[in-house]
C-alpha cells in the first residue's frame, strides 16, 4: 500500500508530530497495550469455545433423552417427541454434494479461465468482478429469485415427466445451491491456478504440447490439493445455507425418496421451527442439530487450511 | 500418422477451449438474470412511498418499507460497534505478531468463525441475548450479525497492516514514539483506507443476512426506536413477503429486493475499487 | 475513530434509554397465529391510531406463539390451539385462553377453472393420508358428479411451521377417521404422511396458488384474499356446509367452558361448519412477572377488552365469526381475572 517513499512522508510526518507533541488521549503504557492486544487475540478463540460449549450445553436435554436415535431415526415427531434426525442430515447430505457436482462443471472452467488462458486484460477482470459480485448476493435474494426461475422450469420438466409437479425440492434447492457457491471454488481455483510457476507451463509448451494439454498434465495436477480446498470450501458453505433452501426445498420430514422429493436440511429445519418448538426437548433437538453443523463445517474449514497450507498457497 | 494425431490432439485443444469459455460464460449469466429480474420487478414498487411509509396491514395496498430500511441501519450500526473494535484490535494483534505460535491459532479462530453458519450464530445469540433480556430485541439481532462481521473485519486489517513498511514503524519508535502510540497514532492510520474497505465488505456481508434475525431481531411493522425492541430489516421483509400469496406483499418484496441488491452491490464495487486503488488483496 | 466509534455507541444506548424511559409502554409484543393474522393485522393498525399504542404482532404459527409465551419474550400470544398439558406445565403459572374470534379452515385447491367440490370427511382424511392419490378417484367422483375433475395427482400442502390451524384440522381428522387419530394424531406439529410444508398460512395458501392439482387446508380469508377456491363439506348431521361467517358461528353456538378452551370441529349444529375454531390471546393471569410494570399489564389488558368488544366490528368484513354474546360474557370473565401482585386489573 505504501510503496513509493513519497506516500510515506504524510505518516512519518505524523510520527514526527507524535514524537514531539505529547498530545493527551494515548498515554498507554506499552506493557498495558501489547496485554490488550494478547487479550484480542484469544478473544476470537475464546468465541469459537464458548459458541461450542453454549450448544453443547442446550444440546443435553436432546441428547440424554434419544441418544443415538437422533442421528438414525427416521421420523421427526413433534407430537411425541420422537426425533430422528436422519431425514435432515440426507436432506443436507445430499443437496450440498449435488450441488457441489454441479457447481464444479462451472468452477473449474471458471478457474482455468481465468487462471489460465485470460489472467489479464478487460475479459478477464470483468468475469472476476462479476464472480465476485455473485459471492455477494444475499441468500434470501437467491431464494426470492430461485422461486420465480428455477421452480416452474422444474415444474414444467416434472409434469413432462409425469411425476407429481412439486417444482419445489431437492432438485430445485441443488441448483440455486450450485449457482451460490461457484465463487468460492472458482476464486480459489483461480488462485492456485495462477500460480503454478511459469517455467513449468513453458517447458511444456516448448515440448510441443497443446494448451489443453498443459491444463490437464502440467497445471491440474500440480494445483489438485489447491483445487481440492477450494471445493472443500464451498462444501462448507452450501452444508450451512439456509434461506434459499428454506424458500425452494419443499420443507416436508421425510426421507427424500428422488430428486424431485420435497425435503428438509438441518439448517432449513432450524429456520423452520426454531421459533416454535414447545417443549424443552423439541428445542434441544433444534440445537443438537446447531451443533451437529458447527462441528461439521468447523472440521471442513480445518482440514481445507490444512490442505492450503501444506501447498504453501496464498 | 503422426498428422492425424496431430490435427486431433489441435482440435481437442480448441473444442476445450470452446468448452471453457462457454461454461465460464454460462456461470456469470446468472447474476445478470437476477439483476434483470429484481430491477424488472422492483423498480415499479420503488417510490417516495415505498421508502418513506411503514407497510400497511394485510390486503391493502400502499404500505412501503421505511422500518425495514431503518431497522437494517440500525442493526448495522449495532454490529459495527460489537465488531469494529475488537476486530480492529485483533487484526492489528496477528499483524503484530506473526510468528506467534499462539497466533495461529487465533488465525485459524478467525477462519473458522467466517465459515460458520449463520444459522448457529443467530442460535448462539438467541441463547446468550434474547432469553437473557427476556425479549427479541434490535441488540440481539446486533450482536448475532456482529459476530458475523467479526472475521471480515480481523482479516482485512491484519492484511492492510502486513503491507505497511517496517521501515514505517522503525522510523516511528526511533523518533521515541511509544509503542502503543506508533501502532495507533502512526500505523494505523496509515492503513485507513484498507481497513474502511474491509469495514465495507463486512457491511455488504451482513446487511443481506437474514437467518440470524428470524430469532433475535424478530421483525417490527413499526419504526425502529429502542435498542431493546424488535425491529425490521431488510432481508427479513424480502422473506416474510416473499413466500406469501398476497400480491401487494410480493410487490412489497421486489421493491426490499432491489433496494438490498442495489445496496449490497455497490458497497462490494466500491470496495473492489479500494482494493485496486490501494492494491490490498483480501 | 475509537473516540467516534465510542461516541456513537454512547449515542445509540442513550437513544433507547430515552425510547424506553420515555414511552409510557407504547409498544406491545404479541406473536403466533397466522389464523386471525389479517384481522389482528387490521385491528391493531387501527389500535395504534386510536390509542398511540404499537402493537407488535408477527405471525410466526400457534406453536411459536405459545413458545414465546412460555419464554415470556412477548407480552401475549396468538394461537389457535389449547396450550397442551406440558406446555401449561413448562409455563410454570396458569394461562388465559381469551376468544377473539371464531374462524373457519377450509380445504382450497387448485384444479382449472376453479370447480366447487364436495367432500366428505373420509375422503378428506384420505386425501391427506395419502390413500387417495388422484383427483379422478371414484370416492371424489362419487360427491361430485357432474363436474369434471381432471386425472392429476393430489399434491397435499400443510404447515411446515406448528400452526394452531394444523391444530384446529388435524382434530377434526381425528374425531372422524379412526386411521388418522392413530398414525397421526393433534397437534401443532405433525408427523405428516405425505405433501409439502408451507410457512404459515400465507405459505401454505402460496404454495397451492402455485402447485396445479394441490390441495391445502388454510383459514377461510385467505382462500378468499387469493381468490382460490374451496370445498363445501358434509358435517356431522349429514348437510352439506359451505364455510362462512353464518356456518362458523352456528359451529360456535354451543356449550361453552369457563376456561373457553374447548373445540368446535365437528359441530352438532345442523347447519354448523365442520372444521370451525376459536383462535385466542394466551396472557398470564398473573401479570406481575419479570419486570413487567403495571403501566404495560394495564395496556395488554386494554387491548385484549378491545379487541373483545370494539374491534369486534372488524371480524365480518373479514369473514371471521365474531364472538356470540355467550362467548362474549365468558371473556369478559376471563379478562376480569386477570390479575397484578394479587390483584384484579379490571374492576
Amino acid at each position: 500500500m505504501l510503496e513509493s517513499a513519497g506516500q510515506m512522508i504524510e505518516p512519518l510526518e505524523r510520527a514526527q508530530a507524535e514524537s514531539v507533541h505529547h498530545r493527551p488521549g494515548f498515554t498507554l503504557s506499552e506493557g498495558a497495550f501489547r496485554k490488550i492486544l494478547y487479550l484480542a487475540g484469544i478473544s476470537v478463540l475464546v468465541l469459537l469455545i464458548a459458541i461450542f460449549f453454549s450448544l453443547l450445553l442446550a444440546s443435553m436435554p436432546s441428547m440424554k433423552a434419544l441418544g443415538i436415535r437422533f442421528l438414525t431415526g427416521r421420523t421427526w415427531d413433534p407430537v411425541t417427541s420422537h426425533f430422528g434426525a436422519l431425514p435432515f442430515l440426507v436432506g443436507t447430505l445430499v443437496t450440498s454434494f449435488l450441488a457441489l457436482c454441479i457447481s464444479i462443471l462451472f468452477s473449474l472452467p471458471i478457474s482455468i479461465f481465468l487462471g489460465y488462458y485470460h489472467r489479464e486484460g478487460k475479459a478477464s477482470s470483468f468475469v472476476k468482478t462479476v464472480i465476485e459480485l455473485l459471492a455477494g448476493v444475499p441468500s434470501v435474494i437467491y431464494g426470492f429469485w430461485g422461486l420465480f426461475f428455477f421452480i416452474p422450469i422444474i415444474r414444467f420438466v416434472e409434469t413432462e415427466l409425469g411425476v407429481a409437479p412439486y417444482g419445489v425440492g431437492i432438485l430445485a434447492s441443488s441448483l440455486i445451491l450450485a449457482v451460490m457457491i461457484i465463487p468460492y471454488s472458482a476464486s480459489l481455483g483461480r488462485e492456485v491456478i495462477n500460480l503454478v510457476p511459469n517455467d513449468l507451463k513453458e517447458a511444456a509448451l516448448s515440448l510441443g504440447a497443446t494448451r489443453f494439454e498443459v491444463i490437464r498434465k502440467v497445471i491440474l495436477p500440480y494445483a489438485r490439493s489447491g483445487i481440492f480446498a477450494g471445493i472443500l470450501l464451498s462444501l462448507g458453505r452450501a452444508l450451512g445455507e439456509t434461506m434459499a433452501v428454506t424458500m425452494l426445498i419443499g420443507n416436508s420430514n421425510f426421507l427424500p425418496t428422488s430428486i424431485f422429493s420435497p425435503a428438509n436440511t438441518m439448517a432449513s429445519v432450524i429456520a423452520n421451527e426454531f421459533t416454535e418448538a414447545t417443549g424443552a426437548i423439541y428445542l434441544s433437538s433444534l440445537i443438537q442439530l446447531a451443533l451437529l453443523l458447527f462441528v461439521v463445517t468447523t472440521v471442513i474449514n480445518i482440514i481445507g487450511k490444512i490442505i492450503i497450507s501444506r501447498t504453501s498457497v496464498t | 500418422m503422426k498428422d492425424r494425431t496431430l490435427t486431433r490432439r489441435i482440435v481437442a485443444d480448441r473444442i476445450f477451449q470452446v468448452v471453457v469459455v462457454f461454461l465460464s460464460f454460462c456461470s456469470i449469466l446468472p447474476m445478470f438474470f437476477i439483476l434483470f429480474f429484481i430491477s424488472k420487478n422492483g423498480i415499479s414498487s420503488i417510490s417516495w412511498n415505498f421508502l418513506t411509509r411503514l407497510p400497511a396491514p394485510v390486503g391493502e395496498t400502499g404500505g412501503g418499507i421505511a422500518n425495514a430500511i431503518v431497522g437494517s441501519a440500525l442493526l448495522i450500526l449495532l454490529a459495527s460497534v460489537v465488531a469494529v473494535p475488537l476486530g480492529i484490535l485483533t487484526g492489528i494483534y496477528l499483524a503484530e505478531y506473526r510468528k506467534d505460535k499462539f497466533s495461529y491459532l487465533s488465525r485459524l479462530s478467525v477462519e473458522i468463525l467466517m465459515g460458520t453458519p449463520s444459522i448457529v450464530i443467530g442460535i448462539i445469540a438467541y441463547v446468550w441475548v434474547v432469553k437473557p433480556i427476556g425479549s427479541f430485541s434490535a441488540l440481539s439481532g446486533g450482536v448475532a450479525l456482529g459476530i458475523m462481521m467479526l472475521p471480515v473485519i480481523v482479516m482485512s486489517t491484519e492484511e492492510t497492516l502486513k503491507l505497511m513498511p517496517d521501515s514505517l514503524k522503525e522510523a516511528s519508535l526511533a523518533l521515541g514514539v511509544s509503542y502503543p502510540r506508533t501502532i495507533m497514532k502512526v500505523i494505523l492510520p496509515a492503513g485507513l483506507s484498507g481497513i474502511v474497505t474491509g469495514m465495507l465488505l463486512s457491511v455488504a456481508r451482513i446487511a443481506g443476512e437474514t437467518a440470524p434475525l428470524l430469532f433475535t431481531a424478530f421483525g417490527s411493522p413499526f419504526m425502529a426506536a429502542n435498542v431493546f425492541k424488535p425491529v425490521s430489516s431488510l432481508p427479513l421483509t424480502v422473506f416474510n413477503y416473499a413466500t406469501s400469496p398476497y400480491p401487494e406483499w410480493h410487490a412489497l418484496a421486489w421493491g426490499a429486493s432491489f433496494v438490498l441488491l442495489v445496496f449490497v452491490l455497490a458497497l462490494n464495487l466500491i470496495a473492489k475499487l479500494g482494493m485496486r486503488k490501494w492494491k490490498v488483496q483480501f | 475513530m475509537k473516540r467516534s466509534i465510542v461516541c456513537l455507541a454512547v449515542g445509540v444506548l442513550l437513544l433507547s434509554a430515552v425510547g424506553t424511559g420515555m414511552a409510557k409502554e407504547q409498544e406491545l409484543i404479541g406473536a403466533g397465529a397466522t389464523f386471525p393474522y389479517p384481522l389482528y393485522s387490521k385491528m391493531f393498525d387501527v389500535y395504534s391510531k386510536e390509542y398511540g399504542v404499537k402493537v407488535n404482532y408477527q405471525a410466526i404459527g400457534s406453536g411459536g406463539g405459545i413458545r414465546q409465551l412460555i419464554n415470556k419474550t412477548v407480552d401475549f400470544g396468538g394461537s389457535d390451539a389449547v396450550m397442551s398439558d406440558e406446555d401449561l406445565k413448562a409455563a410454570q403459572a396458569p394461562v388465559l385462553h381469551i376468544p377473539t374470534v371464531a374462524g373457519a379452515v377450509v380445504v382450497t385447491y387448485n384444479l382449472s377453472g376453479g370447480p366447487e367440490i364436495k367432500l366428505t370427511p373420509d375422503v378428506i382424511a384420505d386425501i391427506f393420508l395419502g390413500k387417495i392419490k388422484k383427483w379422478s378417484d371414484p370416492r371424489i367422483l362419487s360427491t361430485n358428479t357432474g363436474t369434471k375433475l381432471p386425472d392429476m395427482a393430489i399434491t397435499v400442502v400443510h404447515r411446515s411451521d406448528g400452526s394452531g390451524t394444523t391444530n384446529i384440522f388435524a382434530d377434526y381428522l381425528s374425531k372422524v377417521s379412526a386411521e388418522w387419530k392413530e398414525k397421526v394424531g393433534t397437534g401443532t406439529s405433525l408427523n405428516w404422511p405425505t405433501g409439502l410444508g408451507g410457512k404459515g398460512n400465507p405459505g401454505v395458501a402460496g404454495l397451492v396458488q402455485q402447485t396445479p392439482g394441490s390441495v391445502g387446508y388454510v383459514e377461510l380469508i385467505y382462500a378468499l384474499q387469493n381468490k382460490m377456491p374451496y370445498a363445501d363439506l358434509k358435517n356431522k348431521k349429514g348437510n352439506w356446509i359451505k364455510p362462512s361467517i353464518t356456518s362458523t358461528s352456528k359451529a360456535a353456538n354451543i356449550a361453552l367452558p369457563d376456561n373457553m378452551m374447548v373445540s368446535l370441529t365437528d359441530s352438532e349444529a345442523a347447519d354448523g361448519y365442520p372444521i370451525a375454531g376459536f383462535t385466542w390471546i394466551l396472557l398470564y393471569k398473573e401479570q406481575k412477572y419479570g419486570d413487567r410494570t403495571e403501566d404495560k399489564a394495564n395496556e395488554v389488558v386494554k387491548l385484549v377488552w378491545w379487541m373483545t368488544h370494539q374491534g369486534q366490528k372488524y371480524a365480518e368484513p373479514m369473514e371471521y365469526a365474531p364472538l356470540s354474546k355467550a362467548a362474549m360474557e365468558k371473556a369478559e370473565k376471563l379478562i376480569k381475572s386477570v390479575t397484578y401482585g394479587g390483584k384484579p386489573m379490571m374492576k
